[in-house]
């Protein structure tokens, strides 16, 4: 066994920012349009062409910074970014670097039981770019601008990560703050959240950090999880043979589950920062970042605290709803309809948390209305269904968000509440089983278990299991 | 009726009293290109057809009541920096060869507001970046006042426009002095208002943080009206100020008593021509026998002016200019290999020299290592500039000032020493850092006959004080025309008979001199 190594990780997470218009015109930030269709002279670089900042940028990014701890720049500036490609169509990204909007905040993160802060140093505003389309059969190349100035902010860390667990849940803490905000849906897949991971090794139990590596492509948890584990791994092979690490970009391939270099530091850019001109600085007034913070949603924590006390959740059954806004939203809705939080709360922990490991699906993925799920608790709760049919009629919310009122109804799935016609049915099936019957007589409680079982056979299943006990004693 | 011979006011009022249409105006600014075009040169692009159809709009306009301001009907030339909606905008670079904007700029949009009827965009240094409109790739403009020497720049083809009287007034930019400068070469008035006073949204921008759109004008009176029209608060453009009261004209009074002007001592001193000393100390001594309190005093600061002008327009241009890549829009190299040899061969046949020099010392200024020993100390300089204008405002009401060093330069002796041609900028670049507002009025002419122009410099805001020296000054002159327009107008009126006779002397009067012609 040879020397120990300690892995130190900080982050570059890029967030797309749920705004209405993009950062400095009107048109809309829909996704999946048909291509430059949300284009303007503005966010196409159209010679005479100036930007205007969306108040609402600003504020998502205060709302943001505060609920990161970070302190608000009082007066924040732009500043132009000045590199040339065919997605930019100024050849300049308007970021801000000098005077970002906020700084030295941190969040908490919890791994494997033990509690840790990973700092934040900087959090800034910026624009996206457009995205390319290459034809590799016409050997050319086609610009969409309907991104291009789709507001993000950048949000980077300090190097303050050791594994890639704590990566996941510095990333899972991000992303559920930003949802709770309502600032981004943070979907890694569809780009919404974007992971830059600077790693570098170094013997344990040294202060001075090693030469870093900046990874890009990382797309989901998985591949970032992979692509830390096998870029610590490579960073010590080299040093095992005693071969410097260089400071380059790379590229990660999760289908090879390996990474390249893309450029070295020799190669790096000079990107000429300098002050936006076509923008005036943002003077951000205490009274603005009060309205801000009073504006703040209810955040995991604090919710997490609410349910406990307000609907007498226990605070694992808590913890793991309010982990994703969306569940909580659909807890809280669905519990004010039926007025049964403790039931709501068990469909979500045991049925739909099932269906969605099954189906490899993340609680933002859930696509039922809370109303149905409304609904679902009160028929169970009124008898009108049994939990069998209940677990069924809820595959079918869960999978096609059906009403499940109609559902029972036309599917003649409501339990017959009809004593008359229950107690014809076990009269003729104690009729049917005279040896059943004899056994329970003879004090085998067993016997009563099967003729439940006929009885519900007979029913269809659509009978309440316990009132068909219950006549059974009565009647045998 | 001499048309062309009439202020921008004067004519708007014709055409509200029906004693013209405003076709009669397009006419005769279109007979008038036709008449010196081939000698001036002021336009890149003449719009004959357009500026019809746009005549019978806005006559019809004029006639249900719907239009009646003062310059309903009158004719402009727009320079090509700025955009016009389907109309070649080319900034006088090959690189915009064939772009036409998919907007109007607001300034402009404003006029069409106003009915004005656009004639033509007027040519330019390319990218506004020279002081001679001699670096225009579509060929050079000659100064109507003689045509051996340059208009000034880069509003030059504005400033001939109106001189040579093929327009009755036009819109010029200015970064550092492109509107003032050409104005007192051509003997013309132009305005450079207050940074944030006209909206630079759909001005193709040089220097971002300089850059103000101006009236240019045979009169005061015109400048004013103008300005009245083409200001506005501007949501769409960040750095536009909402200056609430946008009237320039209730300024148009014959009185500067008790006016306080104050000459920089340092503005005239070594390298200042001695007849435009003379003739500028002249007109200052005019307003102050109208009662204006005049007084020398110390500027300073001045020969950090012009390093520090060049710094931050160098460098906002190397960023603005970027977008020309040859991907969207413009002239694209024919033969490349590849994204990269597309950007250098697109921007290496694109642009001009004067343009390159510009982006590559942008470029360097802008570059890690240099950004604090440049960029930022030229900021700093900036503010100090802007801090000594704070202190003489605080004394004066008008600062007067050279528009330029010396009359009009001949033709072809200024690209070749860059640095001289710079220096020229002296008088004009401090007031774009400082972002206050200039006007350039004629205060006669030298020895050899070129105009003279005096600069009168306002603080923030304060364009009618300016405006009423001005125009006060202005009371005690009378208009001169270049000779050559005198000639002209003197031979419509004697050779009122066939076109072709008319033409055929106007060729016989110039056929001595050589033209350069468009590459």
């Amino acid at each position: 066994m040879g020397k120990q190594y300690e892995t130190v990780i900080g982050l570059e997470v890029h967030v797309e920012l749920a705004t209405r218009t993009k950062i400095f015109c009107s048109c809309s930030t829909e996704f999946g349009k048909a291509p430059n269709t949300h284009t303007c002279p503005v966010c196409t670089g159209m010679p005479g062409a100036l930007p205007v900042l969306n108040k609402q940028v600003v504020e998502y990014a205060m709302a943001i910074g505060l609920a990161t701890n970070c302190e608000i720049t009082k007066v924040c500036k732009f500043d132009r970014k000045n590199y040339f490609y065919p997605d930019n169509p100024q050849n300049y990204q308007i970021s801000q670097l000098y005077l970002p909007i906020a700084r030295n905040g941190y969040v908490e993160i919890e791994t494997g039981g033990t509690k840790k802060k990973v700092r934040i140093h900087e959090m800034h505003m910026e624009e996206d770019a457009g995205k390319l389309i290459h034809d590799e059969w016409d050997d050319t190349s086609l610009v969409d601008y309907n991104r291009s100035g789709v507001p993000l902010v950048e949000i980077v860390s300090e190097p303050d990560m050791r594994s890639a667990d704590e990566v996941i849940a510095y990333l899972e803490k991000l992303r559920m703050i930003i949802q709770y905000l309502g600032a981004s849906d943070c979907k890694l897949q569809e780009g919404s959240m974007r992971a830059d991971v600077n790693l570098s090794v170094r013997e344990a139990g040294t202060e001075e950090f090693g030469t870093r590596t900046e990874m890009k492509n990382l797309n989901s948890f998985k591949a970032i999880a992979r692509a830390i584990e096998g870029e610590r791994e490579r960073q010590i092979e080299l040093l095992e043979e005693g071969k410097a690490v260089v400071q380059e970009t790379r590229r990660w391939d999760d289908n090879k589950e390996s990474s390249y270099a893309m450029r070295s530091k020799e190669d790096a850019q000079d990107y000429r920062y300098f002050p936006e001109p076509d923008l005036v600085p943002i003077v951000i007034s205490g009274e603005w970042i009060e309205q801000i913070r009073a504006r703040q949603p209810e955040l995991q924590t604090e919710k997490m605290e609410r349910y406990k006390k307000e609907f007498d959740i226990p605070e694992y059954d808590a913890k793991i709803i309010t982990s994703s806004k969306h569940m909580a939203d659909i807890f809280e809705a669905a519990s004010a309809v039926c007025g049964k939080p403790k039931k709501v709360s068990n469909w979500l922990m045991v049925e739909t948390l099932r269906l969605l490991k099954d189906r490899g699906m993340e609680p933002e993925e859930i696509s039922f209305s809370p109303e149905n799920l409304a609904k679902l608790v009160n028929l169970t709760e009124s008898r009108a269904i049994n939990s069998s049919v209940a677990k069924e009629v809820f595959e079918k919310i869960f999978a096609q968000d059906i009403d499940p009122e109609i559902y029972v109804e036309e599917h003649g799935l409501k339990t017959v509440n009809d004593e008359g016609a229950l107690e014809e049915v076990i009269r003729k099936v104690i009729a049917d089983n005279p040896k059943a019957v004899k056994d329970y007589h003879s004090g085998k409680e067993k016997a009563l278990g099967a003729l439940v079982g006929q009885t519900m056979k007979a029913m269809k299943g659509k009978a309440d299991p316990g009132l068909v006990n219950q006549k059974l004693r009565e009647m045998i | 009726m001499d048309i062309t011979s009439l202020t921008a006011v004067e004519l708007g009022k014709k055409i509200k009293a029906k004693e013209l249409s405003v076709a009669d105006a397009v006419k005769a600014s279109l007979d008038q290109i036709d008449r010196v075009e081939k000698d001036v040169h002021s336009f890149v692009t003449i719009d004959r057809e357009g500026a019809f159809r746009r005549a019978d709009e806005v006559q019809k306009q004029i006639d249900s009541g719907s239009l009646d301001g003062p310059l309903a009907g009158v004719p402009v030339a727009v320079k090509d920096n700025m955009c016009t909606k389907g109309m070649l905008t080319t900034c006088s670079s090959k690189i915009l060869e064939n772009f036409k904007p998919t907007y109007t700029a607001e300034a402009v949009r404003n006029l069409e507001k106003a009915g004005a009827v656009i004639i033509g965009k007027t040519n330019m240094d390319e990218f506004a970046m020279g002081s001679t409109t001699e670096t225009s790739y579509y060929g050079v403009t000659r100064n109507p006042w003689n045509l051996d020497h340059v208009p000034g720049g880069s509003s030059g083809g504005s400033c001939a426009a109106v001189a040579a009287e093929e327009c009755p007034y036009s819109l010029g930019s200015d970064t550092g002095g492109s509107i003032r400068q050409p104005s007192s070469f051509c003997g013309v008035v132009g305005i450079k208002p207050t940074y944030g006073t006209v909206s630079r949204y759909g001005l193709i921008a040089y220097g971002s943080s300089l850059d103000q759109i101006g009236p240019i004008a045979k009169d005061v009176t015109d400048c004013a009206a103008v300005l009245t029209v083409i200001a506005s608060h501007d949501p769409k453009d960040s750095t536009s100020i909402d200056r609430k009261r946008y009237d320039f004209t209730s300024a148009l009074v014959n009185d500067v008593t008790g006016m306080r002007i104050g000459i920089p001592k340092d503005y005239f001193t070594e390298g200042l021509d001695a007849e435009v000393k003379e003739k500028i100390l002249a007109a200052v001594r005019v307003l102050e026998e109208r009662g204006a309190v005049v007084e020398e005093f110390d500027l300073s600061l001045v020969q950090y002016a012009i390093p520090a002008y060049y710094v931050i327009a160098s460098a906002e241009a190397s960023s603005n200019l970027s977008r020309f890549d040859g991907v969207k829009y413009g002239f694209r190299t024919e033969d490349y290999e590849g994204l990269h040899n597309m950007y250098k061969k697109t921007r290496s046949e694109g642009f001009g020299a004067e343009v390159k020099r510009r982006i590559i010392l942008g470029s360097f200024v802008l570059s890690s290592g240099y950004y604090d020993a440049y960029y930022l100390k030229a900021l700093r300089t900036k503010a100090l500039i802007k801090q000594a204008f704070d202190k003489a405002f605080a004394r004066y009401d008008v600062i007067a000032a050279p528009a330029s060093p010396t009359t009009a330069l001949e033709l072809g002796h200024s690209l070749s020493d860059p640095m001289k041609m710079y220096l020229g900028d002296i008088y004009t670049v401090s007031v774009n850092l400082a972002g206050l507002p200039g006007i350039s009025i004629p205060v006669g002419t030298d020895s050899k006959g070129l105009p003279i122009g005096m600069q009168l410099i306002g603080d923030c805001f304060e364009e009618n004080k300016i405006i009423r020296a001005a125009y006060t000054l202005e009371q005690t002159r009378t208009y001169e025309r270049p000779a050559f327009v005198k000639h002209l107008a003197e031979m419509k009126g004697n050779l009122s008979g066939g076109q072709g006779r008319r033409r055929e002397g106007v060729q016989a009067s110039f056929d001595t001199i050589h033209l350069e012609g468009g590459r």
